[in-house]
């Protein structure tokens, strides 16, 4: 038996998934965006948004949600060194989707010493900047859960997406030149399942649910936090993107930038939009413009050589092949 | 013999009935056409990841991916091959004090009263402009287009860099084209001039009226030289 | 553990001390988060370094390696001074006001009746004043000097604030906010749980660590409630299940004993297990022991073992020593007593002390089999590799065979977690390759051997020919009938005691679970205390229900607990004199006016009197213990030991080093180090990346942790020259390892007795086989000792030195 194609996506990480076969529901009928003039769908199916919720006051470090993103994904990490750090691998790679991030902290309020532990991955802007700097029609589609994911099939592998991107998150893989970030999961929040660093995550540091519901968890877990002495404890859920389906619960959230330096106002940078916006625009039509003029005023005048100019071509060069002449006269 | 100032070597008056000059070598012209075929190639693929409306226009290179991957290559050719014009060109481009003249006196050059205009040596102001604006774009445009080379060089620069790159990369590309757009445009407008390009060799005609302190240059070392 | 771990979500405040359950544990490690979020828990955080426990925690203090004792005595007795006890159940539940008899006594570090020939203390003053009625001797008022109570006082008042900042290197104010923080749980309505691993275990008084909180626990009424309890995170799936089913080589499934030579009778093995009870009317529920003992040897023998031949009590091996524990088999190696190892699911090279000791041990075998799923380097002892394994294979003439064994997920049953759970596993892969279930390559080993002595006979051959072997296919006994054989069962039919004609169990059945085992060879049983994992109802351990009626964490229809599906132990502690909970909020068990009723199997007899009958049933006292009178080796309270390898003299006692009565071979004292030359203290630990040696063989795993690294501080980098990610030697008085330095703040210099203490932090993780990268373990350099009572290996305090390392390649 196959479920109803309109099972609307959010369903908790820690619920069961449904056992009989699933139909997802996360396909091109769901795309409301799509890079460089994708196709999008008509009258796209109306997911409830989603979101991630990432606790970083419960996140222990485990890196658990690494190990389920590479074994989802079926991604291939290599085995680096160890450069004095607990990052590994350092960075987010093409076969590492979601990477935490270790900082050691003095609070200087407080005096006491902290681990900030952030789990770093795509946020999932609703307005996202690699959406916007992609070139390649359909390669970055957002669904109307909000979900942005990467179309591998058509990406190009220019990598502007990472220029695009306000929190440095896609990477390109080094052999297929594809551009990868996490999807959330999209194949599973497809059919019902949350993401599978949330499934994973042992203290539910990472829940998953619908936006709505993740904001009222949020809160909860900041009322917690300040009863704790966390007087500015907040929800990362940052304006300057519209807002993103990835949230944090942070501690400090009045200082987002010692997570890790997660951005403390992120927005699609303005050179990106410049990019993006008016160059574009204004080239346009500035070649389209130059290009008709110049055919017009080609086909209307021109510049030609007069019969008597080989004359006196001819007589400047005689004048001058004659040792006796004399010297031509400047003109 | 007379001192070469507006010409190269290689110039010369192949024939004097009619006049017919020699313009530019072989190499030199092969040179030119790698370079101008380059940057067509260049501004189409470009285009496709300019605009999504041009987007189709990675077909002509074989699909998006291929052209990602060929666009660069693509510029490191025009950049060798342009440099070598360079070296070759630069020195009769150098700014004058007659070009600016020439350029003061633009109007005349637009209304084909060129008596009204100082006598020119091997490029006059709109040629050598082209030629600086190509320089500089091409250098611009290499530089940028290294950094945004993310499949060799992706941690060249900052992600902050690479943005200014990008940018600075398409708003020079738009001034490429253009300035492209200049060249062509003047080439055929200036009747006579495309054949420099094609057979090497322009009419004492078009070189009385355009180059005029070139032919004369050329006619009075032909005079110095009797071998010849 | 005596709660389990969906049962830390009743919690109040949770105390991680000697673990580091975060990293250890991070899925039992839920159940904190779900306290700390739905309840308000805090967590308290005490350790050398600054751990993902800590990072989550709500306060944090440091502590010098080796020095928990002086910290959990002066939380006594800071609880003593400003009246932090739950009163009523000290005076109740504990020993508190049992006389002690008079020559008892504690000085310069070392309890009455110490030894210093044999290492070894006489206990016999180490007891309670038996009155003429032979019941220990009370004093409910607690005023006797000689009672518990007040010899614990007079025990605990060295231990002040300023003794704990001079020994632990916590800073007082640290350790007086923790102390209020835990004092407020000595209310009735609030709980706190302990929550500790080989931090603790991995001393050489490991014991009496344990012992110290469970004392605190104890004084704050917080054992057999809702959120309280001692929590022992086991370190593997089923080491629970390893203690329970007695591969200790002391013991017998169930915490039964191996006999010793001193018991050379069934009647002299018995007379001192006869565990007759001190106090009037208690329950000393181990006077069932020849039951358990005598379904056992039926279980063992069958029909070989009868009454007549006191049930084949000469086929039990008596020990000459205490212990065959790891430390003195490879000590046996060592002397060349000792030339065949069968090592089952273990990897001694990379996890017993004194690597070269072990390396050198193992050259010395004739024989060496390994039976594990995976390559181990213990497997690979011969093979050289460079300076990771520089041995010279040559020389080495020990024949290896290697049995390759299926793992947990490719074969069925089940898996006792640290909550006395048995949850049952199906398989879910077909072993690779020759690999077989260990049951199978056990089961033809025996057939063989069965076969030699039933053709040759031999020296003695009965226990081994006349071993049950009841299986469908003597080949390859199934997890099922394993299971079924340790539940027992009747062989005669068994009747209820008060009604002879009611058959309880009628012959060839399952018995229902311990409580109708027999001493008269009419029952048998593997192992009592799992006595009704797999009875007539079925398989219980295979029990998936998630319900749990009031979310009171108990969980009873899931899996199975032992014993007798009891969740919580000592459940009875849970309410008050009168059977009422303790905490209205929380109710555990309770008293109805007839019978104990509530969420969980009552720790007592259904129909015992509350204000009779003492909770502690196990306990001949029917109490728990403050006071252990003999039954550890190294004291009847904690006292403060210094480990052997430590940077400062024991405070009490200059002259004492380590625990004096510790395991220690004479041929190891010369590998001790001391401070001069070895001035760092070191500690090893697990990362939560990985799971001991098993996870580098895994490229997942190995990319998320992948070299070998070890953790120092800031201060001692700059001290030494050590730049961060550079590459450093690090070497104790028995070896050298070399590894990338990870330099932080999380680990901090100590101030000990004025002197500035760094510690080097050394995780267990990388050895010369596997998809990581090529390292070391911290048993490169731990030394050669054991905890007084259960042996484990010192690996948590020893003393190291450390340089930059130049030219020495890491991998």
């Amino acid at each position: 038996m196959t479920v109803s194609p309109m099972m609307d996506s959010p369903r908790t990480a820690a619920a069961n998934p449904p056992v009989q076969p699933v139909q997802g529901n996360m396909g091109q009928a769901a795309v409301v965006r799509s890079s460089a003039g994708g196709p999008v769908a008509a009258e796209p199916t109306a997911l409830t948004p989603v979101a991630k919720l990432i606790d970083v006051s419960k996140c222990i470090g485990c890196k658990a949600c690494q190990s389920a993103c590479v074994e989802w994904n079926d991604t291939h990490p290599e085995i680096g060194a160890n450069v004095g750090v607990y990052e590994n691998p350092l960075d987010l790679t093409p076969d590492m989707y979601t990477l935490m991030r270790f900082a050691e902290y003095d609070n200087p309020d407080s005096g006491d010493f902290e681990w900030l532990i952030r789990k770093d991955g795509c946020m999932h802007c609703a307005e996202p900047g690699c959406l916007t700097a992609c070139p390649a029609p359909g390669a970055i589609v957002q669904y109307s859960n909000g979900i942005v994911d990467f179309i591998q099939e058509n990406c190009i592998g220019c990598g502007y997406c990472v220029s695009g991107c306000p929190f440095d998150i896609p990477r390109l893989g080094r052999a297929d030149h594809k551009a990868y970030k996490c999807t959330l999961c999209s194949d599973r929040v497809a059919v019902g399942q949350g993401p599978a660093c949330a499934k994973a995550c042992p203290t539910k540091a990472i829940t998953f649910g619908t936006k709505d519901d993740m904001t009222a968890l949020a809160a909860e877990r900041v009322e917690d936090l300040k009863s704790r002495g966390y007087d500015n404890a907040g929800i990362y859920d940052p304006e300057g993107v519209g807002g993103t389906h990835v949230m944090y619960v942070l501690h400090h959230a009045d200082k987002p930038g010692i997570y890790n330096d997660l951005p403390e106002n992120p927005q699609i940078a303005g050179v990106v939009e410049n990019w993006k916006g008016p160059t574009k625009t204004f080239g346009l039509a500035a070649m389209g413009l130059a290009a008709v003029g110049s055919l017009v005023m080609g086909l209307m005048t021109r510049s030609d050589v007069e019969a008597e100019d080989e004359q006196r071509a001819a007589d400047m060069v005689d004048r001058a092949a004659d040792p006796a002449a004399p010297p031509e006269e400047q003109v | 013999m007379a001192r070469r100032v507006y010409s190269e070597p290689g110039d010369r008056i192949v024939s004097r009935d009619p006049v017919e000059v020699k313009r530019y070598g072989g190499l030199t012209r092969l040179n030119h056409w790698v370079t101008a075929i380059t940057l067509i190639l260049l501004a189409l693929s470009g285009f496709a990841f300019f605009d999504p409306s041009l987007y189709w226009l990675s077909g002509l290179f074989g699909g998006g991916e291929t052209t990602r991957w060929l666009h660069p290559f693509i510029g490191i050719v025009l950049f060798l091959s342009f440099m070598l014009l360079f070296l070759q060109l630069w020195r009769y481009n150098i700014m004058r004090r007659e070009d600016l003249v020439w350029l003061s006196n633009f109007r005349d050059v637009v209304s084909g009263h060129e008596e009204r205009l100082p006598e020119l040596g091997k490029y006059n102001f709109g040629q050598k402009f082209v030629f600086w604006a190509m320089f500089w774009l091409i250098l611009v445009l290499i530089i940028s287009g290294v950094m945004i080379w993310y499949q060799f060089f992706p941690d060249l620069v900052s992600v902050e860099t690479r943005r200014i790159a990008l940018l600075t990369h398409s708003v020079s590309a738009v001034l490429i084209i253009l300035t492209l757009i200049l060249h062509i445009f003047a080439a055929f407008w200036t009747r006579g001039t495309l054949q420099a390009m094609v057979s090497g060799r322009v009419t004492g005609g078009w070189a009385w009226r355009h180059h005029r302190k070139w032919l004369r240059e050329l006619a009075r070392r032909q005079r110095a030289d009797p071998a010849e | 553990m005596t709660n389990s771990w969906t049962d830390i979500k009743n919690t109040d405040l949770v105390i991680v001390m000697g673990g580091n359950a975060a990293e250890a544990h991070p899925c039992g490690f839920k159940w904190v988060t779900e306290a700390k979020h739905h309840r308000g828990a805090k967590l308290i955080v005490v350790d050398p370094r600054f751990t993902r426990t800590a990072s989550v925690s709500d306060y944090y203090a440091p502590i010098r390696p080796g020095t928990d004792i002086v910290f959990l005595m002066a939380l006594i007795r800071y609880m003593m001074e400003n009246d932090k006890i739950q009163w009523d159940y000290v005076r109740n539940y504990t020993n508190a006001s049992l006389i002690v008899k008079d020559e008892f006594g504690w000085k310069d570090g070392l309890f009455t009746g110490y030894d210093e020939e044999k290492r070894d203390y006489d206990k016999s003053s180490w007891d309670y004043v038996i009155g003429e009625d032979g019941y220990a001797e009370v004093d409910p008022t607690l005023e006797n000097p000689r009672c518990v109570w007040q010899l614990l006082r007079a025990h605990v008042d060295a231990y002040t604030p300023e003794m704990v900042e001079r020994v632990c290197g916590t800073p007082s104010d640290r350790f007086l906010k923790i102390a209020e923080m835990i004092g407020e749980c000595s209310s009735p309505t609030k709980t706190m749980t302990s929550m500790y691993a080989l931090g603790w275990t991995q001393h050489s008084k490991g014991a009496q660590n344990i012992r110290g909180m469970a004392m605190l626990q104890l004084i704050l009424g917080n054992i057999g409630v809702r959120g309280g309890g001692m929590n022992a995170l086991r370190g593997h799936s089923n080491i629970q299940g390893l203690t329970d089913i007695g591969l200790m080589s002391n013991l017998i499934p169930g915490y039964l004993n191996i006999p010793t030579e001193k018991e050379p009778s069934w009647e002299s093995y018995m007379k001192s297990r006869a565990f007759k009870p001190l106090r009037p009317n208690q329950t000393s529920y181990w006077q069932n022991y020849p039951k358990f003992m005598v379904s056992f040897m039926k279980a063992m023998w069958g029909d070989a073992a009868t009454k007549e031949n006191d049930w084949a009590y000469n086929y039990l091996p008596k020990l000459d020593v205490p212990t065959y524990d790891v430390l003195r088999m490879f000590e046996l190696m060592d002397q060349g007593r000792c030339n065949l190892y069968f090592c089952q699911g273990f990897n001694p090279l990379l996890a017993f002390p004194d690597r070269g000791k072990v390396t050198r041990s193992l050259s010395k075998l004739k024989l060496l089999v390994t039976m594990d799923p995976l390559e181990t380097e213990t497997a690979r002892f011969w093979e050289n590799h460079g300076e990771h394994n520089p041995v010279d294979s040559a020389a080495i003439q020990t024949e290896v065979i290697q049995l390759p064994s299926s793992c947990f997920a490719e074969d069925e049953g089940s898996l006792t977690n640290s909550g006395r759970w048995l949850q049952w596993h199906w398989p879910g892969a077909e072993p690779p390759g020759d690999a077989k279930l260990d049951t199978w390559i056990m089961a033809q080993i025996f057939l063989r051997v069965r076969d030699l002595y039933l053709k040759e006979g031999g020296v003695f051959p009965d226990p081994i020919v006349n071993l049950t072997w009841d299986y469908a296919d003597p080949n390859d006994p199934t997890a099922e009938e394993l299971a079924k054989e340790m539940n027992g069962r009747a062989l005669e039919d068994v009747t209820d005691p008060a009604d002879q004609a009611k058959v309880l169990a009628a012959k060839g059945k399952l018995v229902k679970n311990f409580t109708e085992l027999r001493d008269d060879g009419s029952t048998s049983c593997g192992c009592w205390i799992y006595s009704g994992c797999w009875n007539e109802d079925g398989n219980n351990m295979a029990r998936r229900d998630n319900s749990d009626p009031d979310e009171t964490g108990a969980y009873a229809n899931w899996s199975w607990s032992w014993p007798v599906n009891r969740r919580t132990l000592y459940n009875r502690a849970s309410a008050d004199l009168a059977g009422n909970p303790w905490d209205p909020e929380r109710p555990l068990i309770w008293w109805t006016g007839e019978k104990w009723t509530g969420y969980d199997v009552p720790d007592i007899a259904p129909t015992a009197k509350p204000d009779e009958v003492g909770p502690f049933i196990m306990n001949q006292e029917g109490v728990s213990r403050l006071f252990t009178r003999g039954m550890m080796r190294d004291g009847p309270f904690p006292t403060h030991m210094e480990p052997f390898e430590s940077p400062m003299a024991n405070v009490f006692n200059a002259k004492m080093r380590g625990n004096p009565v510790a395991r220690l071979f004479e041929s190891d004292v010369a590998h001790l180090g001391d401070s001069t030359e070895f001035p760092f203290v070191a500690t090893s630990y697990r990362l939560t990346e990985h799971f001991h040696y098993w996870t580098k063989h895994n490229v997942v795993n190995a990319s998320l942790q992948p070299e070998f690294f070890v953790e120092i501080s800031e201060e001692l980098a700059a001290e030494r020259g050590i730049t961060r990610g550079g590459q450093v030697r690090v070497w104790s008085k028995r070896g050298e390892v070399w590894a990338k330095a990870l330099v932080t703040k999380r680990i901090k210099p100590m101030i000990c007795d004025g002197k500035t203490v760094h510690v080097v932090g050394i995780p267990l993780h990388w050895g010369f086989v596997g998809a990581a990268r090529k390292g070391w373990g911290p048993n490169s350099l731990t030394p050669f000792v054991g905890d007084a009572n259960i042996e484990t290996p010192e690996y948590k305090a020893f003393l190291v030195n450390i340089e930059p390392a130049v030219g020495e390649a890491v991998s």
